[in-house]
């Protein structure tokens, strides 16, 4: 398979640096503050069980990002689809405060020569995490620059040896009524469950995600790992995983499920094939006033056209 | 009810009319309209109108429960505040959304069947605002001229439409704006039938 890489990435240009040390030295400087604050207030409160701060990462550049200006952390954290815990965008943020991210499992199995079950912190460390800023474009139509930290799935296939009947990759995020209080409610058909087919999965944009600006994920955005493939709409990128299966059959799908004429199993960004209630045809990127065009494949046609050669997307939407 | 305590209670209803408008002035300019100010500013003047479209229709039949004359001195004010916000709603889409472009817009409209019941919604409270005065109803009549006012009625239908097929997944809210519309126009129904009744039987007695 041959596979592109983007051809604008000159590193000078990565203006996201500055604003992401900025960043950092502001969260050390509040975690300071805080454990100052804790400890001040009464000393035999250790700061760790007092600052609720993610963990640093120690990553490394990826010349699969975008040089263009990530959205803040503010908005990425505030502004979330994630039904588990609400359907109102700004509800995640607060309702998953105590959601238990530690101790994670993710289970495999399936097609695959080895089942295994992976600690969190094992599969995290199976490869060299890597920024990756990506562009994320929702069905909803808004978008927004988000700076990943994650290592390509096919590092983890790789090391699990598929057998020739593994066709498609089904992910299935946790069931838990006590800590996704809305998975009560019937809105989608739970647990949530996403699926690529094998050379998706295997190309190396699609990420299997552990942070967030340089830091362990903050529970509304998946904690503790999600996929992210930023050539489809954002519902595909499915978030805190447990079990990752390799399938002959095409995956059950969450929203094509709830929704199939309208969310189907591609679900690659399109401009071109609208939703049926409204227009894919623009996006608003998040703190920008004017609508931008969206992109085929969310501007990485490049990398990912291929896979799809031969296919009506109007039919395979 | 005395003048004194009308005048009182309408200054009141204007100041919680403009509660929503000033809440979201007072949030754009203090940053606070979230991650995608302008689709809030859409959500609310929207969720506005719909609130305040079933709050004037609430009104007569308050009226005819409690027996309260007055209140229905307060209909016109609430409908012309539901269409203020109907105004900034399809503002707040023709600008931000389609940055009036005329072409995008009709194609919308044609396509888009929530568009095509939000633009319904609005232009049937269009005449409705237009002839609210004393002054129309005088010009049309006061039967022509309620029978004008009718149009509410599909207004609303048209409104709660709109809003119901605009929801991505998660229905509730839709659901509780119809089921208030659906029991308003109800009560209406069951009212004409029962009063109509109530005619036939007094007639027939009276021929008796």
């Amino acid at each position: 398979m041959l596979i592109k890489k983007p051809s604008d990435i000159p590193s000078s240009e990565i203006t996201s640096e500055s604003l992401y040390m900025d960043r950092r030295k502001f969260m050390t400087g509040a975690a300071a503050f805080g454990a100052a604050l804790a400890t001040a207030g009464c000393e035999f409160v250790k700061p760790s069980q007092t600052v609720n701060a993610n963990t640093k990462l120690t990553t490394t550049k990826s010349p699969l990002s975008t040089t263009e200006t990530p959205t803040p952390f503010k908005d990425i954290t505030n502004y979330n689809n994630f039904y588990e815990f609400s359907t109102d965008k700004y509800g995640p943020a607060e309702l998953s405060r105590k959601f238990r991210s530690s101790p994670w499992t993710v289970k495999v199995g399936g097609a695959v020569k080895e089942k295994k079950t992976y600690d969190i912190d094992a599969l995290m460390k199976l490869a060299t995490l890597e920024d990756r800023i990506y562009r994320h474009r929702c069905v909803e139509g808004w978008s927004m620059v988000i700076p990943w930290v994650g290592y390509s799935l096919s590092n983890l296939i790789n090391q699990l040896q598929p057998t020739s009947k593994a066709k498609y990759v089904m992910f299935t995020t946790l069931m838990d009524l006590g800590q996704f209080p809305a998975q009560r409610s019937p809105v989608l058909d739970w647990p949530y469950t996403e699926g690529l087919r094998m050379d998706e999965a295997m190309h190396p944009l699609t990420l299997l995600t552990f942070g967030l600006y340089g830091e362990t994920l903050p529970n509304q955005d998946g904690a503790p790992v999600r996929i992210v493939i930023p050539w489809k709409y954002g519902f595909k990128s499915i978030k805190s995983i447990v079990k990752i299966d390799f399938v002959d059959y095409e995956p059950p799908t969450a929203w094509n499920k709830a929704a199939p004429n309208e969310y189907g199993f591609y679900s690659n960004v399109n401009p071109n094939v609208d939703h049926p209630r409204w227009s894919q045809a623009t996006e608003r990127r998040i703190g920008e006033f004017r609508k931008r065009p969206t992109l085929m494949f969310n501007g990485y046609g490049d990398q990912v056209a291929s896979l799809y050669n031969g296919m009506d997307l109007k039919k395979h939407y | 009810m005395p003048r004194r305590w009308i005048v009182l209670l309408k200054v009141i209803v204007w100041a919680l009319c403009l509660c929503p408008v000033s809440l979201l002035a007072w949030k754009a300019t203090h940053d606070e309209l979230g991650a995608n100010p302008l689709s809030e500013v859409t959500l609310s003047t929207g969720h506005w109108t719909l609130y305040l479209l079933l709050t004037t229709l609430a009104i007569s039949p308050l009226r005819k429960i409690t027996g309260l004359n007055w209140v229905i001195r307060f209909r016109r004010l609430v409908g012309l505040f539901a269409f203020f916000y109907g105004c900034l709603h399809l503002m707040t889409y023709l600008w931000f959304d389609k940055f009036f472009d005329v072409h995008e817009i009709v194609k919308d409209i044609y396509k888009r069947p929530f568009i095509t019941a939000g633009m319904t919604a609005w232009t049937l409270m269009l005449p409705l605002a237009l002839t609210s005065t004393a002054a129309s109803i005088r010009w049309l009549g006061g039967k022509r001229w309620q029978t004008l006012h009718r149009l509410v009625y599909a207004s609303a239908i048209a409104g709660v439409v709109h809003f119901w097929w605009l929801v991505k997944r998660d229905l509730t809210r839709p659901e509780i704006m119809a089921a208030i519309l659906v029991s308003l126009l109800g009560f209406r129904m069951i009212d004409r039938l029962v009063s109509n009744r109530a005619i036939q039987t007094s007639a027939v007695s009276q021929e008796r």
